[in-house]
């Protein structure tokens, strides 16, 4: 749906974009992830038909970057990182005016479904600047929606708002995503990424890494299998450590912390070994990385 | 076509809500024009006046008709004078609509998801032109029209009355007029680009009228006289600039340079 190759974009003397290589399935929703100042909005804005590349080439929605700018604004969903509404003016209005933009066949209709959607229907004549940031963004949300694009580029949806606007936002992205939308999330909220998208890719200029969120805490941290024992002995980890399929293991009280590629396959036969040794296990669990530290550690090293 | 409408509307919709703006529309036509009535009021059909008295310039006398007694003249002399100053109307309104029209939409940061839609800059400039341009031209008709009309009813003297509203006037607001207007939200596009406060926009914007100004203190103290062959230079000058600035804003309003290099 998504396909950049060398989407570079160069701003005098600054290098936003290096060579960005992506390829976005449809019906995924891709998590686009970065510090301040990475380069994501400029990416998003290039993948918008809102600024040129300076070199490589992308194709959305079948169309071509550069070639079919008209075509590709008209099939995308685009929310800023702030709404941009009209102050002055009617929550209904500010979607006429881009129902209208947009060329919507039943503009009239297609406003109240949304405003009924996200909750707005009974505010509809009261002005933009009277509202909530939530509800701002939610109508911002609306107005991206108006045309029913299938692809949807969505720059901090949740930044800036409450919490519970936030769950109502997230609820709302997951129903796009039933609806076999695609959509480009660029997010810092990483608890947020991690729940919603199929996959990630961090950025700082250049794609530092591209995966599912699981496969990410798999390659960078390994799985990390936590033993809860009735005891602990100072050889213990020694002794489990010399088996083949085990990278590493961290005696902490009494629990042993191991690392391991597949412990699906091998969690069995580090049971027996201990059992052998004649400790009792007590309790077995995964001790999962956060994003965060996914996010952090790769971050930091670029 | 239809999306230069949907920006017309809007533009319309939210900038009368500004004071300011409505402000400029209504109240410096109608005072602009009251003033001459005013004036026309008062001297009434007084030919006690001689030119000498008046202090004319003597180009101007020359200019006077021979119809007209030195009273008169001394009218004609006055509403020129504020005739010039009228032609402030098709320049300070548009001035003042496209700064709040561009600037408020930069400051809103609305310009970008209305960037995204697949509105070319081309129909955005337009509407947005249009938006200015509409306004202050059928308001400076309006309010000439009003002086027009009050003037025949406060004139008793035909001659006179022709002298007032004569062919340099007409052409003035006709094609002066919207020329004017046209060249007001061009530099206004070119302001706001660089400027982040709508009143700071409108202001500098305002340089626009000095011209106006150079012309009605040249003719004052007498350096010139604003007659057709002025009126139609002035014209043919405007038409000139207006194409130079059109080019630069058309340059100025893409897309990219919007969002990347508007400050």
């Amino acid at each position: 749906m998504i396909q950049t190759e060398n989407l570079t974009k160069q701003f005098h003397n600054m290098l936003a974009v290096d060579h960005l290589t992506i390829n976005i399935k449809e019906g995924e929703v891709f998590g686009f992830l970065g510090p301040n100042g990475a380069g994501k909005t400029t990416t998003v804005r290039m993948l918008t038909a809102l600024i040129g590349p300076s070199q490589g080439t992308a194709r959305v929605g079948g169309y071509q970057l550069g070639k079919d700018d008209k075509l590709i604004r008209q099939s995308v969903g685009l929310l800023t990182e702030t709404p941009g509404l009209y102050d002055n003016l009617s929550a209904e209005y500010n979607l006429q005016i881009y129902a209208d933009l947009y060329g919507v066949k039943n503009p009239k209709g297609q406003v109240e479904k949304y405003l009924r959607m996200l909750g707005l229907w009974e505010r509809r004549f009261d002005s933009a600047g009277t509202f909530s940031k939530g509800m701002k963004q939610k109508l911002a949300i609306a107005r991206a929606l108006l045309h029913e694009p299938p692809m949807l580029f969505l720059d901090e949806p949740t930044a800036g708002i409450d919490p519970e606007a936030a769950r109502l936002v997230r609820d709302f992205i997951t129903e796009l995503r039933k609806e076999g939308r695609t959509i480009f999330l660029c997010t810092h909220n990483l608890d947020e990424a991690d729940h919603l998208c199929d996959r990630i890719g961090v950025f700082k200029t250049r794609l530092l890494v591209m995966d599912t969120p699981e496969q990410l805490r798999k390659q960078l941290f390994g799985r990390k299998i936590v033993f809860h024992l009735n005891k602990m002995e100072p050889s213990l980890a020694k002794n489990v450590e010399k088996l083949p399929f085990i990278h590493e293991v961290q005696a902490i009280e009494n629990k042993l912390v191991i690392t391991l590629d597949d412990p699906e396959t091998h969690n069995p036969e580090i049971v027996r070994q201990l059992v052998g040794l004649g400790i009792d296990i007590q309790f077995i669990g995964e001790l999962r990385h956060s994003l965060e530290d996914v996010y952090f550690q790769l971050v930091r090293s670029a | 076509m239809k999306k230069i409408k949907t920006i017309l509307k809007k533009e319309w919709k939210e900038v009368f809500k500004n004071r300011m703006v409505l402000f400029s529309v209504v109240f410096l036509p109608l005072i602009l024009t009251a003033i001459p009535l005013g004036i026309l009021i008062g001297l009434g059909n007084d030919t006690a006046i001689s030119a000498t008295d008046a202090e004319m310039p003597e180009q101007f006398n020359a200019f006077c008709p021979p119809s007209l007694q030195g009273g008169e003249c001394f009218q004609v002399f006055m509403i020129s004078q504020f005739m010039v100053m009228f032609m402030l109307v098709p320049l300070a309104i548009p001035a003042t609509i496209a700064a709040y029209s561009i600037v408020g939409e930069k400051s809103n940061r609305s310009l970008e998801p209305l960037l995204a839609t697949p509105i070319s800059t081309s129909e955005l400039l337009i509407g947005k032109s249009l938006a200015a341009v509409i306004p202050a031209v059928l308001a400076t008709f309006a309010a000439f029209a009003i002086f027009v009309v009050g003037s025949w009813i406060i004139v008793s003297n035909q001659q006179l009355f022709l002298a007032l509203i004569d062919a340099r006037w007409l052409l003035a607001i006709l094609v002066v007029g919207p020329l004017m207007a046209l060249m007001a939200v061009m530099v206004s596009v070119m302001v706001s680009s660089r400027v982040n406060d709508p009143r700071a926009a409108e202001q500098i914007s305002m340089v626009v009228i000095l011209p106006v100004l150079a012309v009605f203190f040249g003719q004052v103290s007498g350096i010139f006289i604003v007659n057709s062959k002025f009126v139609l230079l002035s014209a043919l000058v405007l038409t000139g600039i207006d194409l130079v600035l059109v080019y630069m804003a058309v340059r100025l309003f893409q897309r990219e340079t919007i969002l990347t290099r508007w400050k």
